[in-house]
């Protein structure tokens, strides 16, 4: 049990923070365009009278049409336009992605996801290999930051997942494996260049292709040079964790990771077979928020165990989004020792959305 | 509720991830089921020569002898089946009640197996066209006419993503142990029960555990099989089939589009061979690929399709257990409802009508919804001609469309089938349909489609499939 005054400090600090970010969006001197002209439609003043994080509720639900097009200048706060503008696409759908813009937000957000990085695993100024989406998606840019603020250099492997998603709806399963085996190709070729990379950053899929490939070839990770995986960007299930860890790592650390454009990193809290490899993520408080609602209004927080909808809160200077539905669901679980504040388990594409999405291609 | 585990080359493993497997009409939750996950199959891959480097210890004639005493313990035994054991009655009721086909068919499924795997050595005899085993089995040997040959495996397991409707399928499968080739099952989702039990048989008769892995899952273990097992069957729709259609790694099976053409010269006596219609298109309640879904003729269709309609119209769906029981249940939700749309969508085309709506009786529905699954009752379609959309389909029930169509148009216009049975006299028609390459397995004369000769290639001879025909000399 986490004690009473931490997660009461920990609401504190949200609630702070909140005040803070909605009064920095809604300002007319440092405000974001898009919401100084949402404001107009809103009958209540979110300066004055959102004072604590439940007050969001007060805003309707985040709608994620309003990320699709331009201008893609009305989401950057007025305090930053003179400063060099990033802007990231999310996932692998085709059609007119969602954007965000960034100028910092990514770079904070992975250096304090190193903050959780145990350094015997991922030791301080080794090498970095980074094997998943680059292109319009902030992964390699923040990857590659995580690396260099731990004081490494960062080696990359790009997939595109538009021409995954193309090559599974269209049945090339042929050309699905070939590219595969393009992008693990290149991987073992960097690891095996003298580069000492101890780290790597790969999807679960990538991961799984790249230790069964070494494995092949009478190696494994840990051979290779690798002491420690942070894994992310697709969906993780205990079963595979624990496949991972019983057979494919060879005693290799892997951390299971949950996040998107929109929000930082979640991290999980450290994934055991006692605990059935049941992986928790919680959220980087108070920078974003990850409740578990109901699935149809999305505006109740459901009871601890409790299968929702991931509903999620961006909060940062740079970007504001208030309560926006994710394309998962999973079960809302209560505060833990390191992170004082609700988490998520068994994230997995949400129910009623899963037909129409293709999951899992990087 | 029993525990069925993945069984990795002969070794349980239970998964963090299950599926629940019910009973399609009381809902309760008969078996639960580990899911296997893609790395795990090709990891385990790896360790395939064994299987067949573990089945060449015994000479084929061996196992055939250990195939026959697996045909009696399938047959009659009490065997175990994850933390569980099953008796033979209790595997037909859970057949039945997951995939929705009544009792009755599903033990007639489970002869139909018992009688290949009893007949086993003149099944391979057949397949084989008389080769001694030993043959393939050394790889090379001289044919009793003295000529040498040489057969080469392209596999040391057949990988085979099984079909959750139709448990008639397994056995094309069934012959491949005694070829010294091991075998990986994905097995469709509501019919475990088939591959468990005949492998508690295998195992319990003498075949090496280390020969067999079964992993249930979903479409990408699917995957994941067609990906790691150098042959492989698939069951699908026509999707599947096209896009494994030019892969000599794959052999899919899809829809049959099974017919009977009645020839010009006695189609005018088509009563006669009214039974043999009936029996083609409702048989294990047209469920089979071999079951028929067109009757072909010159003329006299519309007397065809009415009196296919006033005998298969009024049957209404009865309880599993009832042994009158002639239609099997829908258990995956949506799907009877899909394929009614789609019928009543298409019989708006001018030509194409129902005729058993005038014979259901009091209720004219074709579908028929209940709690937890669906029923369509039998569907006749008179086309006035070829061209109709809806006069080469196949469904997963009683359906057929009776064609109007001209003898010599008919061969061309039937498209490709897995059984015709043609009714003729006529030398010349006969001669055009031995020729024709689009008909797989002919019928001359009034024999059911849904009748099989075991002593013949079903659907690609897997003998050919598994083993390459080559040059071999020895100095």
């Amino acid at each position: 049990m986490v004690p009473e005054a931490r997660l009461r400090d920990a609401k504190k600090t949200l609630d702070e923070h909140v005040r803070e970010i909605v009064r920095w969006h809604f300002d007319a001197e440092t405000g974001t365009p898009f919401w100084l002209d949402f404001a107009k439609k809103l009958d209540f003043d979110p300066r004055k009278d959102v004072r604590a994080f439940e007050d969001l509720r007060k805003f309707p639900l985040f709608e994620d049409e309003w990320l699709r097009g331009g201008p893609v200048r009305r989401w950057v706060p007025r305090a930053f336009r003179e400063r060099p503008i990033f802007v990231f696409e999310t996932g692998g759908t085709t059609g007119i992605p969602k954007s965000r813009v960034a100028i910092d937000d990514f770079r904070i957000d992975y250096e304090l996801f190193s903050e959780t990085l145990p350094d015997e695993c991922f030791p301080k100024g080794s090498n970095w290999l980074m094997l998943g989406p680059s292109g319009p998606r902030r992964l390699r840019l923040a990857v590659e930051h995580l690396a260099q603020f731990r004081g490494g250099i960062c080696f990359c492997v790009d997939l595109d997942p538009r021409w995954v998603i193309k090559l599974i709806e269209r049945g090339w399963t042929e050309h699905l494996e070939a590219y595969k085996n393009h992008v693990i190709d290149q991987a073992v070729t960097v690891l095996r260049a003298g580069h000492d990379i101890k780290c790597l950053f790969a999807t679960p899929k990538l991961l799984e292709a790249l230790a069964l490939r070494l494995e092949e070839q009478g190696t494994t990770l840990r051979k290779a040079g690798i002491q420690g995986i942070f894994s992310g960007g697709t969906e993780f299930t205990p079963q595979w964790t624990r496949f991972a860890v019983e057979e494919l790592l060879d005693g290799v650390y892997i951390t299971p990771t949950y996040g998107n454009t929109l929000m930082g990193l979640a991290a999980s809290k450290p994934v055991t077979p006692d605990d059935g490899y049941k992986i928790t993520y919680y959220a980087p408080q108070p920078r974003a928020v990850i409740e578990v609602v109901d699935a149809d209004g999305g505006q109740n927080v459901v009871g601890y165990g409790e299968t929702g909808r991931v509903r999620l809160t961006t909060l940062t200077k740079e970007f504001f989004v208030p309560g926006f539905l994710e394309r998962d669901e999973g079960e809302r679980e209560p505060p833990h020792e390191t992170y004082p504040w609700d988490g998520v388990s068994g994230v997995r594409p949400f129910r009623k959305l899963k037909s129409s999405t293709t999951v899992g291609v990087y | 509720m029993m525990r069925i585990p993945v069984l990795r080359w002969g070794e349980a493993y239970e998964s963090l991830e299950t599926d629940p497997v019910v009973h399609f009409e009381t809902g309760e939750k008969l078996a639960e089921v580990s899911l296997a996950n893609g790395g795990l199959i090709q990891r385990d891959m790896r360790k395939a020569q064994r299987a067949r480097d573990l089945l060449r210890e015994h000479s084929p004639y061996e196992l055939l002898d250990k195939i026959k005493k697996a045909a009696k313990l399938y047959m009659e035994a009490t065997l175990p089946l994850g933390d569980g054991t099953q008796t033979p009655d209790e595997f037909v009721r859970y057949q039945s009640a997951t995939t929705g086909l009544p009792e009755h068919m599903c033990r007639a499924n489970m002869e139909k197996n018992h009688f290949v795997l009893t007949h086993m050595d003149e099944v391979l005899d057949a397949l084989t066209r008389g080769l001694d085993l030993e043959i393939l089995s050394a790889g090379h040997g001289l044919e009793k006419r003295g000529v040498p040959l040489s057969y080469q495996a392209q596999t040391p397991v057949l990988g085979l993503v099984l079909p959750s409707n139709s448990p008639g399928v397994h056995t094309l499968w069934l012959p491949v142990i005694p070829l010294q080739i091991g075998l990986v099952f994905k097995p469709g989702p509501q019919e475990p029960w088939t591959p468990y039990r005949m492998t508690e048989a295998f195992f319990q008769a003498g075949i090496p555990r280390e020969a067999i892995s079964i992993y249930p899952g979903l479409g990408d273990i699917g995957a994941a099989v067609l990906a790691s097992c150098p042959r492989s069957l698939i069951f699908g729709g026509t999707p599947t089939v096209e896009r494994y259609r030019n892969d000599p790694r794959v052999q899919p099976h899809g829809p049959g589009f099974s017919k009977i053409l009645i020839g010009d010269d006695v189609v005018d006596e088509w009563e006669k061979y009214f039974d043999v219609m009936v029996d083609s298109i409702l048989v294990n309640s047209g469920r089979s690929c071999i079951s028929c879904s067109g009757i072909w003729a010159s003329r006299n269709t519309e007397e065809i399709a009415d009196a296919l309609a006033r005998r298969l119209g009024p049957i209404t769906p009865l309880p599993p257990d009832d042994p009158e029981s002639a239609l099997a249940a829908f258990t995956v939700p949506g799907v009877a409802e899909a394929i009614s749309g789609e019928i009543d969508q298409h019989l708006s085309e001018p030509g194409a009508e129902e005729v058993t709506v005038r014979h259901r009786g009091d209720s004219t529905d074709r579908l028929v919804k209940r709690e937890r699954c669906d029923y369509l009752r039998p569907t006749i379609i008179h086309c006035e001609s070829g061209q109709k959309w809806l006069a080469n389909k196949e469904y997963m029930f009683p359906f057929a469309s009776v064609v109007r169509c001209p003898q010599e148009q008919m061969i061309d216009a039937i498209g490709s089938t897995l059984v015709g049975t043609a009714i003729t006299e006529d030398d010349g028609f006969r001669r055009r349909l031995l020729d024709a390459v689009n008909i797989d397995r002919l019928n001359l004369g009034p024999v059911p489609t849904i009748r099989l000769n075991w002593l013949q290639p079903h659907e690609g001879n897997i003998i050919d499939f598994l083993f390459r025909n080559r040059a071999y000399q020895e100095a």
